[in-house]
């Protein structure tokens, strides 16, 4: 079960990976580790290296605290929009970086919302290039990764046991701090260790919000790999940054394995409607969660329609008449067939090879497994442009010259939708009682039609979830595609990054637009997931 | 209940149907040459681009027409990715023609003999000074000028003249007023580095940038960033930014209502020249085909459609489109170093730029 | 120790009542069981009572205070769940120890106060053990002792027992009832099960749709149940319905005396009110057929129906000769007969 994953991660990313940092360390025909060292001695090296994990420790931490209360939410509570709220939870998520990032520069600028209370104080904010709107913009996109993950474990903490706790002399807080958050620290340290890892590698984001002082690893390596083409230090720095994320998963692993997976409860719903001054908390939360999710969003979906002769559909319109003609153009309606094409395209790859994996895993036990578990995500972890320049010099030869296939592009977004394939479908089999196979197994059913009756039947769920949240992915998937994308055949985030390549309003306008076009669709695909999808199994 | 089930079926098909339909109603890559079910002796080669090549269908349509042959196109991320991807896969090359290397990453390319050489009978309409090859192993297709770009009306609000120079820059006037693009990361960053270069000396720029930097200058990481997030026509908070000497005719073009007049305007004495050559890679099997390309890159007919498409002006004395007569600038006298020189300082002037600038 | 009074409670859930001004009192040191089909509210009311539920309307008063507006973790109560909801997360020691350090006593103090408990639910050295390792009954018990440690005043119990098998559950209620004894704790506890209200309780409720259908002694509730519904709920099975005609209750059993009270609408048997000794009156004395045996603990117990099914069968004690099949003599003493209103 598993060579299935294991061919396809060592094509599509192993391999090119491995190639092109090898080909780095023997740069010349010969090894030259001295110059790893020179490179891990320079003070340049240290700086980001230090950089790029402070700033990926506080963004975790930062998100995890400002998540947490809409993880109770979606946990915990029933209210009205419960699922739309869940959904748009995860619109930042896909919104291509560029967009997002000019937005924020908006609301965190002399003239933002943010400045204006501050001069309330008589405070003069700028936030625009520091590592802290690096940080708020992290947190702004990896929200929807701790709420929605940890909401759906928290779903199935069995309520009892905090009730137990109350019984026992333990207030809200307590019972929270004694009991539910150790019991929610497998999903918590599964989250953190997944916005980690996008934090760690955060590319876009530290380019637009951080400025030219502040760099990450992968900046660096990114520059060093398209502008300087210096692949022994990009091949050093890619080790380094290796070196950290298998850190960073061997600490998950630790936190994951804990006891503490007994008070799962299936079946019932454990959701409330809210009472009293819990009322209070719920509406703090959903106003700040719309505060810090809404306002970039809303400014751009402004912006969108923000015409120069007030509020209008003109860059709408614009969409499909601007270009018309040329090669790089397609109408907007094209541009969204072929990014839902993708999208389902990678989500089904994703489904397949991370099923695969996560039957795989589940037969497997011990060590090995946390091992194997954590391998899977190392993608998360791995620079786009090391795997692409990869491509290009391991993948060339037939059987495998898969360099200008059009598979490259789905594939390549599979690689980083599987993780989460694996974290929505392993805990789901993992919950599937082994009475029911045995009940199964006992009544005539051959192994194949056991998994076929009974694992199948109950993940059909939880898989339809992991399909559309690999297809969000792909959807909102801009590295890989740009590096690999087809003329002829652009994505909506490709798109809207052509759209930005020229000055005129008319441009930023349309931009806007698609951006707005792109999270509608991405919001219509989490609620007709949620819709189907059980909303208990699995965080993403 | 067998509901989700059978749709999870449905859609797995309909991706994998969806994916083979991408890669044949639209020829891809992949189904070059043999696969093409057009007439046999139809030959598809494959044009490597940077991410803003554009063209006008009818144009690529004409070139077929004329030759019969299919053109292919792969875009590679930017210039210097583009141009490093070439070099990787030097011998055994992705395409057939790669379009888009400029003066600023020529001598690296030349020097990994990436391309084969041809001199092309069009080059006759073209200005010599532009050929910067001798042995012809790449051919001069456009040009386009970086240089400093101004806001009108934020200034006029400011009550600050447009700046004429890059001496202007230090002058307290122009404090927190100018933003460039990291050369490390840009590559209109690196033409500007490389203007002031060019006009102060490689003795002298440096004390340039130090009073540029106490003067409060912006760095933004690419040319996005800066214009679309620092300058003040994006919002941002700096009138002056480093851009094109074809922004304010694309202004006009793309601008939300008919304009009179361009809402920016160029710094005429502080452009750098890019010139963006096309060569045959190395390695093709389809090499008369690539020099059938390269004619037609320098026809009237592709030349004609370069302004439009992708806001650079041609290398011939094609007409050129009213909106760049009228508000387009040519600086008669642009900085330009020396290719060599580039090639061979280039990385210890980002490197020295980076202290003084960002430290 | 504490008294439990409930007050006049009401509930309701999306509209639908559960309780419905239910009052209630257990004494100071006393054992109650809430008797109830599931849905008659008797887990709300516990929860009312511990704290985990608001009441819409009424009071609860622990130790005659009044605890409505005192949030769970400030009142004097212990609970025992239904599927135990021990920490998984937590040995047995962190578990039975987690409210003697909620109310902030020090480790040396706890660690005795935890062996302490575990000793008295007969778990001594089970300290360090995963709570995922324990069988039903250990667990059930470390649940108990987790309730008992921080000694509360009042002890709710809701359905402790669901899980367990029948063996285990009675061994398991005989040295509840006697530790309770003990401990003159207050206890409510509920169930849906006749026997386990009987043995654990010295008062039995029965809850029946939200409103308390019959308080009482155990003995008294459970042999003489006083409508149709308790009856049912206390296990009674020979109830048949029955009419008044001429100041006598009729049924299929025959003609009694009926005793002042509200009208009945069927009559009850107690099966030890039946003799197979043939004298007595002659309008009580029965000729049937043994339908089946059955056998409670040591006793065999017989379903005897009229010849062809003259009269629906009764459950009666069977003597030692009777096969299925015998023709049998009965005799019904008319002063155990009891009316049963709706």
């Amino acid at each position: 079960m598993l060579a299935v994953p294991a061919a396809f991660l060592a094509v599509f990313f192993a391999v090119p990976a491995a190639t092109l940092v090898l080909t780095g360390l023997r740069d010349g025909g010969r090894w030259d580790l001295g110059a790893v060292g020179d490179v891990l001695a320079s003070p340049g090296t240290r700086r980001v290296a230090w950089f790029t994990l402070w700033q990926a420790a506080v963004s975790t931490l930062v998100t995890v605290v400002v998540a947490l209360p809409s993880a109770w939410l979606l946990g915990r509570i029933r209210f009205a929009g419960r699922s739309l709220f869940s959904a748009l939870l995860v619109v930042p998520f896909v919104l291509p970086t560029v967009v997002v990032g000019t937005a924020f520069l908006a609301v965190l600028g002399r003239d933002g919302p943010l400045a204006d209370v501050g001069g309330l104080f008589g405070v003069e904010v700028d936030l625009r290039r520091t590592a802290t709107a690096v940080i708020v913009a992290h947190v702004f996109f990896n929200y929807a990764v701790i709420a929605r993950t940890v909401g759906a474990a928290w779903q199935a903490v069995d309520p009892s046991v905090e009730e137990a706790a109350r019984t026992l002399g333990a207030s809200r807080w307590a019972a929270l701090r004694t009991v539910t958050l150790p019991l929610l620290r497998p999903a918590v340290a599964g989250a953190s260790a997944i916005v980690f890892l996008f934090t760690f590698t955060s590319f876009g984001v530290v380019k637009i919000l951080g400025g030219p002082r502040i760099a990450t690893i992968e900046v660096e390596i990114h520059r060093l790999t398209t502008q300087l083409l210096d692949l022994q230090t990009a091949a050093v720095l890619s080790l380094l940054q290796l070196a950290a994320v298998l850190g960073a998963l061997a600490l998950y692993r630790r936190a994951g394995v804990r006891r503490g997976s007994g008070a799962l409860r299936s079946g019932q719903s454990t959701l409330h409607r809210p009472a009293g001054r819990e009322r209070i908390v719920v509406v703090a939360t959903v106003v700040s969660a719309a505060l810090l999710l809404g306002t970039p969003i809303l400014t751009l979906v402004w912006r969108s329609f923000a015409t120069a002769d007030g509020p209008g559909l003109a860059f709408y319109r614009a969409l499909s008449t601007v270009g018309r003609g040329s090669v790089a153009f397609v109408p907007p309606t094209e541009a969204i067939r072929n990014s839902l094409v993708f999208g389902s395209a990678a989500a089904a790859m994703a489904l397949l090879v991370g099923g695969s994996a996560a039957v795989g895993l589940h037969r497997l036990g011990g060590r090995v497994r946390g091992f194997v578990d954590s391998s899977v995500m190392l993608p998360l972890g791995v620079s786009a442009v090391t795997v692409g320049f990869g491509f290009l010099i391991a993948l060339d030869e037939p059987p495998l010259d898969l360099r200008t296939s059009p598979i490259l592009i789905p594939a390549a977004q599979a690689v980083i939708a599987i993780p989460f394939v694996v974290r929505t479908l392993l805990p789901a089999l993992d919950s599937v009682p082994g009475r029911l196979r045995e009940a199964a197994a006992s009544l005539g059913a051959s192994p194949l039609r056991v998994w076929w009756e009974v694992d199948a039947h109950l993940l059909r769920r939880p898989a339809l979830v992991a399909f559309g949240f690999a297809h969000a992915i792909s959807l909102g998937e801009f590295g890989a595609t740009v590096f690999i994308a087809r003329a002829d055949a652009p994505t909506v985030p490709v798109a809207i990054f052509r759209a930005l390549g020229q000055p005129g309003a008319l441009n930023v306008g349309q931009a806007m637009a698609l951006s707005t076009v792109l999270l509608t669709l991405t919001t219509a695909v989490m609620l007709v997931v949620d819709r189907i999808g059980d909303r208990r199994v699995g965080g993403f | 209940m067998k509901k989700p089930l059978r749709l999870l079926a449905a859609l797995l098909g309909l991706a994998v149907i969806a994916t083979a339909c991408a890669g044949d109603d639209d020829g891809g890559p992949a189904a070059s040459g043999g696969d093409s079910t057009g007439p046999a002796e139809t030959v598809t080669i494959t044009l490597v681009t940077h991410d803003s090549f554009d063209l006008s269908e009818e144009v690529l349509a004409a070139f077929t027409a004329e030759t019969g042959i299919e053109v292919e196109l792969l875009p590679s991320g930017d210039a210097g990715s583009m141009v490093n991807q070439a070099i990787l896969t030097k011998g055994n090359p992705q395409g057939d023609v790669l379009f888009g290397v400029d003066n600023t990453f020529l001598s690296r390319a030349l020097d990994e003999d990436l391309f084969l050489a041809y001199e092309s009978p069009a080059l006759d309409g073209v200005d010599p000074s532009l050929v910067l090859d001798d042995q012809h192993r790449v051919t001069p297709i456009d040009t386009g000028d970086v240089c400093l770009n101004y806001d009108k009306a934020a200034l006029d609000a400011l009550d600050v003249d447009a700046p004429a120079s890059l001496e202007d820059l230090i002058d307290p006037a122009y404090a927190g007023l100018v933003v460039v693009e990291n050369p490390a990361t840009s590559s209109p960053g690196l033409a500007f580095l490389l203007a002031t270069i060019d006009a102060f000396g490689e003795e002298g720029w440096t004390d340039y940038w130090s009073r540029l930097t106490d003067n409060g200058v912006e760095v933004a990481a690419g040319w996005e960033e800066a214009y679309y997030g620092n300058f003040t026509r994006s919002g941002g908070d700096q009138p002056i930014v480093v851009s094109y000497a074809s922004s304010p005719p694309a202004e006009v073009i793309f601008s939300e209502t008919p304009l009179d007049e361009a809402p920016t305007g160029v710094v005429e004495d502080s452009c750098y020249r890019q010139i963006e050559f096309a060569g045959i890679l190395s390695g093709t099997e389809h090499e008369a085909e690539a020099q059938q390309l390269i004619d037609f890159m320098l026809s009237d007919t592709f030349q004609a459609d370069i302004p439009l498409t992708m806001f650079v002006y041609p290398v011939t004395d094609v007409a050129l489109p009213p909106e760049f007569v009228e508000y387009g600038v040519q600086p008669a006298d642009p900085y330009l170093l020396d290719a060599d020189v580039v090639a061979q300082h280039r990385d210890e002037w980002i490197a020295e730029w980076t202290d003084l600038v960002l430290r | 120790m504490a008294s439990v009074e409930v007050r006049a409670v009401s509930k309701r859930f999306d509209g639908a009542p559960v309780l419905r001004g239910v009052d209630l009192d257990v004494a100071d040191g006393s054992t109650l069981s809430l008797l109830g089909p599931s849905g008659s509210g008797k887990s709300t009311l516990l929860r009312i009572i511990a704290g985990l539920e608001t009441a819409d309307d009424g009071r609860v008063l622990l130790d005659g205070a009044d605890v409505s507006g005192v949030p769970v973790h400030r009142r004097d109560v212990g609970v025992v769940f239904q599927d135990q909801a021990l920490f998984p997360h937590l040995d047995v020691a962190g578990n039975v120890g987690f409210g003697l350090r909620m109310a902030g006593v020090e480790r040396g103090a706890r660690r005795a106060a935890v062996g302490e408990a575990l000793d008295l639910v007969g778990l001594p050295g089970f300290e360090g053990r995963d709570p995922a390792t324990l069988s039903g009954g250990e667990a059930q018990r470390v649940a108990l002792a987790r309730a008992l440690a921080p000694r509360p005043g009042v002890l709710l119990l809701d359905e402790p027992f669901a899980a367990l098998d029948q063996l285990l559950r009675e061994r398991l209620l005989l040295e509840l009832r006697s530790l309770f004894d003990d401990l003159a704790v207050t206890v409510v506890a509920v169930t849906h099960d006749p026997t386990e209200a009987g043995t654990l309780g010295d008062r039995i409720a029965v809850l029946v749709e939200g409103g308390i259908a019959q308080v009482g002694a155990t003995g008294e509730v459970l042999s003489r149940p006083t409508s149709v519904e308790v009856a049912g709920l206390v296990g009674q099975r020979n109830v048949v319905p029955a009419s008044v005609d001429d100041g006598m209750l009729v049924c299929a059993w025959g003609r009694f005396s009926v005793p002042a009270g509200a009208p009945p609408v069927a009559v009850l048997v107690p099966p030890d009110a039946v003799s197979s000794s043939p004298d007595g009156a002659d309008q009580h004395r029965l000729v049937g057929v043994v339908g089946g045996l059955v056998f409670r603990g040591g006793s065999a117990f017989a379903v005897v129906h009229g010849v062809d099914h003259a009269w629906p069968s009764l459950e009666v004690r069977a003597a030692a000769d009777w096969q299925v099949g015998s023709r049998v003599e009965l005799t019904i003493d008319a002063t155990r007969v009891t009316p049963l209103t709706s």
